[in-house]
C-alpha cells in the first residue's frame, strides 16, 4: 500500500494506491498558516478505517521551503565565501553577514593560496555578537578539495545550529549556484525542521510502520532523515511530481511531451526515450539559481483560470490569474468558462459563464459559440508553440565532442501526455495544435498525488580522479583518498558505483536494490612537456527516477 | 543572476574532447579541459547576457572558398577541424544577426597557420578557421571593411597568405620575433601583395616582452592604424601563447593583459588559436576575455602565480618596441608610395619561396604570380610542389574580382595541360563562389 501527497500552491492532493490500483483520493485546500494541518488532514482522509500497518510507502512533496524562500520567512544566514580569484564576488552576497575570506583552490583541486586565521576568528566573533544561528561555508572549486571548507567549520566555534558546506550539495561546477544552494539551505533549515519533526510525530502517532520519505524537484524521494540536513532538496518538488505521475499513468519508452494544466499555468516537460529530461544545473527559485538536480519543467502562465481579455481586437489568454471561473463567481472570464459554455464541463453558474463570453464575443464579433471554440483553440495554440520553442532550445544545446556533434541527437516528440483537471477536456484542440496523438488518462486530475506515490529514491554523485596527484574526490560523500598510478577508468566506474550504493543504503534504505547507473564518464591523459604523467578521470553515477508500476487499468477506479 | 552583462556575448565553446593529433601531442584532448572547469565553475555561462551557442560542421564549400586542399578537403581534414571552423561561422553569424554584440569561438584545433594550398598540417593547423569564417560572412551578408588582429605568438603566415593580396582585409600581427620562434616569418618587410600592399602588417617583438609592450604596441600602432582603416569588423585571432607560463613560447603577457588588450580593442568576434599552458594560462586568459568582451568586471582574474616580476619586460626591450611601432606606423603611413616603389611599372610579380609544413614533415616549393592590378585583388596563380611528389597549379579569382582579372584566371586554367601538373589545376573562383579542377 502506498500514499502520495502532493502539496500544492492551492490545492494538496493525496492519493491511496493499493495492489498496484488507486483505491482512493482526496483533494483539499492548501493552507499556507498551518503546511503540517494541510497534510495531516490530508492523510487521514485518505488512511481513514485504513489498517496503517499495511502501508509500505509514504511519500509527501511539501511546499514548506519554496514557501519560506518566496516569503522570506527565513532564518538570517551568515556566509563565509572563499571565492579565489575569478569573478567579482559581490554579486554573492546573499547573507545577512558575509566574509569574504583569503584562500584559493584550483580546477585541480590544488590549494594555491591559504586560508587566514584572523579573518575566520573575527568572522566567528562577528557572528556571534549579531546571534546568526545558520551558516553556509562555500569555497570556489571546493567539489575538487574540500579540505578549506573543512578547517573554516574547524576553526569556526562549535555551537552553531545549523552549518551547510558547499561540497556536499552537488558535484557539479558552479560557484554562483554553489553559494545560493548552500544559503538557501541553512536559510530554510529551522522551519523545516519545525516540519519535519512534526511530521515525524505525525506518523508514530498513527502507527504508520514506514518513515516518510520526502519528494525532490528531481522526481525521486529521500528519507525524512536525510532531508533534515539538505531541506534545500525539497523546494519545488510539484512539477516533477505531476510527471512522475504523467508516466505512471501512461507510460512509455518514446520521446513525449507532458503536458501540466492547472488552474494558474501550464508546466511543460519532456520525456527522452520516455526518461524524464533533467534541468542541466538546477532550478532557479525566487532569483537564486542553485544546483538543486530537477527535472526540466517550463511554467506557462496560461491556464484554466486564466484571464480573457480583448486588447487591440485580439483575443488574450492569460499570464494573471484573477480568480476563479466567472461560473464559480470570479471577477472575469477564463477558458473554464469556455469550456462551460461548449457543453463540456458541468459546473457552476452556467449563465454567469455565457454572460460573460457573451461580452467578449461581442467586443470580437463572434458569436457566443464561436468565441467560445476560439478561447480553445487559441489555447492550445500558444501551448503548443511555446513547447516548440522549448525544443528548439532543448535541441541547440551545446555539445562538446566529435561524437556528439555527428550524431546530433535531437528530441522529437512522438505524443504528448496531458495530465490536470482540464486536461482531457482540451485533448482534441491539443492534438490538433501539436499534430500529435494526445494521451489524456482517468485520473489525470491526481497525476501528481499519483507520482507522488510511485516515486522512488534517487541520488546521485560525482567522481573527480587526478592520478598525478595521487587523489579521488566524491563530494557529495565527503569523500576524499589516495589513488595509486595504475587507478584507470574502470576502477573509477566501480568506486563511484560504490559509494553510490553506500548512499542510497543511508539515504533511503528502503530502495538498496535500485538500479545504479553511470550518466557520464570521461578520462583524460595529462601530459606535461611531452609525457604522460597521470589521468584525470570524471565519473558521474546515479540512481534514475522511475515509478513503481501501476496495475492494469487505471480506468476501474 | 546577480551578474549581467553590457555587451550580449555569444560563445562557442568546442573543446573535442575526443580528438587529439597524437596522445602526447599539445592538441590533445586534455586542452581545453580547465578552461571549461574554470568557465563553468565561475558560473560564466549563467551570466544575463552571455548565451553559448552549439557548434555545427562546416561544409565543403565553406573550406573551398578559402582553399585548395590537395588533393581534396576530405582527404586534408577531420572532422574536428569542420566542427570548429563551423564553430567560428556560428560565432559570427550571431554578432551579423544582431543575436548579440559580440561572438568568441573557443575552439579546436586552431587555424593560422594554414595557407591557401593545403597539402597537410603545419603549425597544428590543416585549415583556417578565421578565414572560412570571414569568407563565409562576406558571401552571405555582403562586402565587408575586416581587420584581423593576430594576438597568437606565432606568426600568423596562413592568414597572411591568404589575405596577402587583399586590401579589404587588414591583417595585424603581434608576435614573437620569427628569428627565435616558428614559422620563422612575421618581418617588417612582408608587407603584403602589390594590389594590397601595407595590408599586412607584423610586429615582431622581442623575446621577453611583458605585459606593458603588448598594451604599448596596441596604444601606439594597432589602434592608430585601426582607426585610419576604419574596418565594419575588427577579429582577434586570440591566441594565448604569449603567456608567461607557455611551454613552447618566450614571452610574459598575463590573463589580465590579455583581458585590457580585448578592452581596450573591443573585437566583434574572438577566436581562439594556439596557446598550450593548458593548466596555468587557458582557464585564466580565456575567462578575462569572455568578461572583457562582455563589459564585466575582469579585474579579480588572475592567475595562482601571477607576480608583477613576472610580467615585467627590460628598458631595452621597452625602447626597441617603441621604436618598432614607430617605424610600422610611418609604414602604415606611406603605404601608397611605398607601393608605387614596389611596382615600378610592373604588370605582373612573383614570388618563389619554400613553405615547411612541421606537422606533416613536408616541404612546399611556390612559385607565385599576380597581375598588378588597380580594380581588384588581381588574379594570382601558384606553381606547388612538394618534396613528396605532389605537383600542382592553383589559380585564385578573388572575390569581387574586375573582369579582366576573372576572365584571365579562367584563360590560364583552360590552356594548362594535365601533363605538366600531374595531381591537379585547380581554380578557386570567389565571383562565382566555387571551385573547378582538373
Amino acid at each position: 500500500m502506498y500514499v502520495g501527497l502532493d502539496m500544492g500552491g492551492t490545492h494538496t492532493d493525496a492519493v491511496l494506491i493499493a495492489g498496484g490500483r488507486v483505491k482512493r483520493y482526496c483533494k483539499t485546500p492548501t493552507a499556507p498558516e498551518d503546511y503540517l494541518h494541510t497534510v495531516t488532514r490530508a492523510l487521514d482522509e485518505v488512511l481513514e478505517d485504513i489498517a496503517t500497518g499495511e502501508v509500505r510507502r509514504l511519500n509527501l512533496s511539501t511546499t514548506v521551503c519554496t514557501n519560506a524562500i518566496v516569503t522570506g520567512r527565513t532564518s538570517p544566514v551568515g556566509m563565509l565565501l572563499e571565492p579565489g580569484p575569478g569573478l567579482n564576488p559581490a554579486g554573492l552576497t546573499c547573507g545577512a553577514k558575509n566574509f569574504i575570506l583569503s584562500g584559493a583552490i584550483d580546477h585541480r583541486g590544488r590549494p594555491t593560496s591559504s586560508l587566514v586565521a584572523t579573518e575566520i576568528e573575527a568572522a566567528d566573533k562577528e557572528l556571534r555578537k549579531a546571534a546568526i544561528r545558520h551558516l553556509a561555508i562555500v569555497g570556489k572549486f571546493s567539489t575538487r578539495n574540500p579540505e578549506h571548507e573543512l578547517q573554516i567549520k574547524e576553526a569556526l566555534s562549535p555551537d552553531y545550529d545549523f552549518i551547510t558546506l558547499g561540497h556536499r550539495l552537488s558535484g557539479r561546477l558552479n560557484y554562483p549556484r554553489r553559494v545560493f544552494s548552500a544559503y538557501l539551505n541553512s536559510a530554510v533549515a529551522s522551519v523545516y525542521e519545525a516540519f519535519a519533526a512534526a511530521i515525524k510525530t505525525y506518523a508514530s502517532s498513527r502507527q504508520l510502520p514506514v518513515e516518510p520519505d520526502i519528494l525532490k524537484a528531481d522526481g525521486g524521494t529521500l528519507s525524512l532523515a536525510a532531508s533534515r540536513s539538505l531541506p534545500v532538496e525539497t523546494i519545488l518538488s510539484g512539477p516533477s511530481a505531476s510527471i512522475m505521475g504523467a508516466l505512471a499513468l501512461a507510460p512509455s519508452s518514446r520521446d513525449t511531451i507532458i503536458l501540466d494544466i492547472g488552474g494558474t499555468t501550464t508546466d511543460i516537460a519532456f520525456l527522452a526515450d520516455g526518461v524524464p529530461l533533467f534541468e542541466p544545473l538546477g532550478i532557479t527559485l525566487a532569483g537564486y539559481p542553485t544546483l538543486i538536480r530537477a527535472l526540466y519543467s517550463y511554467s506557462l502562465g496560461l491556464g484554466g483560470d486564466s484571464c480573457l481579455r480583448v486588447r487591440d481586437g485580439r483575443l488574450s489568454i492569460g499570464p494573471e490569474r484573477l480568480g476563479p471561473a466567472l461560473a464559480l463567481g470570479g471577477p472575469a472570464p477564463t477558458p473554464t468558462d469556455a469550456l462551460i459554455t461548449m457543453g463540456r464541463l458541468d459546473l457552476g453558474d452556467k449563465g454567469a459563464a455565457r454572460r460573460g463570453l457573451e461580452q467578449l464575443g461581442d467586443q470580437l464579433g463572434l458569436t457566443t459559440g464561436e468565441v467560445a471554440a476560439a478561447i480553445i483553440k487559441q489555447m492550445a495554440t500558444e501551448i503548443a508553440s511555446q513547447t516548440r520553442a522549448l525544443l528548439e532550445g532543448i535541441n541547440s544545446r551545446p555539445v562538446y565532442t566529435v561524437r556528439e556533434v555527428l550524431e546530433d541527437k535531437k528530441l522529437r516528440p512522438e505524443q504528448v501526455i496531458v495530465i490536470g483537471a482540464p486536461a482531457p477536456l482540451l485533448a482534441a484542440e491539443l492534438e490538433a495544435a501539436f499534430g500529435l496523438p494526445v494521451v489524456a488518462p482517468s485520473l489525470a486530475g491526481v497525476a501528481n498525488a499519483i507520482g507522488a506515490a510511485l516515486s522512488q529514491p534517487t541520488t546521485e554523485i560525482t567522481l573527480q580522479a587526478d592520478t598525478e596527484q595521487g587523489f579521488l574526490t566524491i563530494p557529495e560523500e565527503g569523500i576524499r583518498e589516495k589513488v595509486q598510478r595504475g587507478f584507470n577508468l574502470e576502477a573509477a566506474r566501480r568506486r563511484a558505483l560504490a559509494a553510490l550504493q553506500d548512499r542510497l543504503r543511508r539515504l533511503a534504505p528502503a530502495a538498496a536494490s535500485a538500479e545504479l547507473e553511470v550518466v557520464e564518464e570521461q578520462s583524460f591523459n595529462m601530459v606535461s612537456g611531452f609525457y604522460t604523467t597521470g589521468k584525470n578521470i570524471r565519473v558521474k553515477v546515479q540512481v534514475k527516477p522511475r515509478v513503481s508500476p501501476l496495475e492494469g487499468d487505471e480506468h476501474d477506479v | 543572476m546577480m551578474y549581467k552583462a553590457r555587451r550580449r556575448l555569444g560563445l562557442v565553446f568546442f573543446p573535442a574532447f575526443d580528438w587529439a593529433i597524437s596522445p602526447t601531442h599539445p592538441e590533445r584532448e586534455e586542452r581545453l579541459l580547465y578552461t571549461q572547469d574554470q568557465v563553468f565553475e565561475e558560473g560564466i555561462l549563467d551570466i544575463e547576457g552571455i548565451r553559448e551557442y552549439r557548434p555545427r560542421l562546416a561544409s565543403t564549400g565553406d573550406v573551398e572558398r578559402v582553399h585548395i586542399c590537395v588533393p581534396d578537403v576530405k582527404s586534408r581534414t577531420t572532422e574536428s577541424h569542420l566542427i570548429a571552423a563551423g564553430g567560428a561561422i556560428v560565432a559570427a553569424e550571431a554578432v551579423l544577426k544582431g543575436e548579440v554584440d559580440k561572438a568568441f569561438a573557443i575552439i579546436r584545433p586552431p587555424g593560422h597557420h594554414s595557407f591557401r594550398i593545403v597539402h597537410g598540417a603545419r603549425g597544428f593547423c590543416n585549415i583556417n578557421m578565421e578565414a572560412i569564417m570571414l569568407e563565409y560572412i562576406r558571401r552571405h551578408y555582403g562586402p565587408k571593411r575586416i581587420a584581423i588582429v593576430d594576438t597568437d605568438c606565432h606568426h600568423g603566415d596562413g592568414s597572411q597568405d591568404i589575405y596577402w593580396h587583399d586590401k579589404d582585409t587588414l591583417y595585424i600581427s603581434l608576435h614573437q620575433d620569427g628569428r627565435t620562434l616558428f614559422p620563422g616569418t612575421g618581418f617588417l618587410n612582408e608587407f603584403g601583395g602589390p594590389n594590397a600592399f601595407g595590408y599586412t602588417l607584423n610586429l615582431p617583438l622581442p623575446p621577453e616582452t611583458g605585459e606593458e609592450g603588448f598594451l604599448y604596441a596596441l596604444e601606439h600602432f594597432i589602434l592608430p592604424v585601426l582607426a585610419d582603416f576604419k574596418p565594419d569588423l575588427v577579429i582577434n585571432s586570440a591566441g594565448q601563447d604569449n603567456h608567461y607560463t607557455d611551454p613552447i613560447t618566450n614571452m610574459r603577457f598575463s590573463a589580465q593583459g590579455y583581458a585590457r588588450l580585448n578592452d581596450r580593442l573591443q573585437p566583434d568576434i574572438a577566436v581562439l588559436e594556439g596557446g598550450y599552458s593548458i593548466e596555468g594560462a587557458l582557464p585564466y586568459v580565456n575567462a578575462g576575455i569572455i568578461l572583457a568582451l562582455a563589459g564585466l568586471d575582469y579585474t579579480g582574474i588572475r592567475e595562482p602565480d601571477y607576480t608583477p616580476e613576472r610580467v615585467a619586460q627590460s628598458p631595452r626591450v621597452s625602447e626597441y618596441i617603441a621604436r618598432l611601432c614607430d617605424e610600422s606606423y610611418q609604414a602604415w603611413q606611406q603605404r601608397d608610395t611605398l607601393r608605387e616603389e614596389y611596382i615600378q611599372g610592373k604588370t605582373e610579380i612573383s614570388r618563389r619561396r619554400r613553405i615547411f609544413y612541421d606537422t606533416e614533415g613536408l616541404m612546399e616549393t611556390q612559385q607565385e604570380t599576380t597581375r598588378v592590378c588597380h580594380d581588384c585583388g588581381g588574379v594570382t596563380w601558384i606553381d606547388s610542389r612538394t618534396d613528396h611528389g605532389r605537383h600542382i597549379l592553383a589559380i585564385f579569382i578573388p572575390r569581387e574580382a574586375c573582369h579582366r582579372c576573372q576572365e584571365e584566371g579562367h584563360a590560364i586554367f583552360d590552356r594548362s595541360r594535365a601533363i605538366d601538373y600531374p595531381d591537379g589545376i585547380y581554380l578557386q573562383d570567389r565571383v562565382e563562389d566555387q571551385m573547378l579542377k582538373k
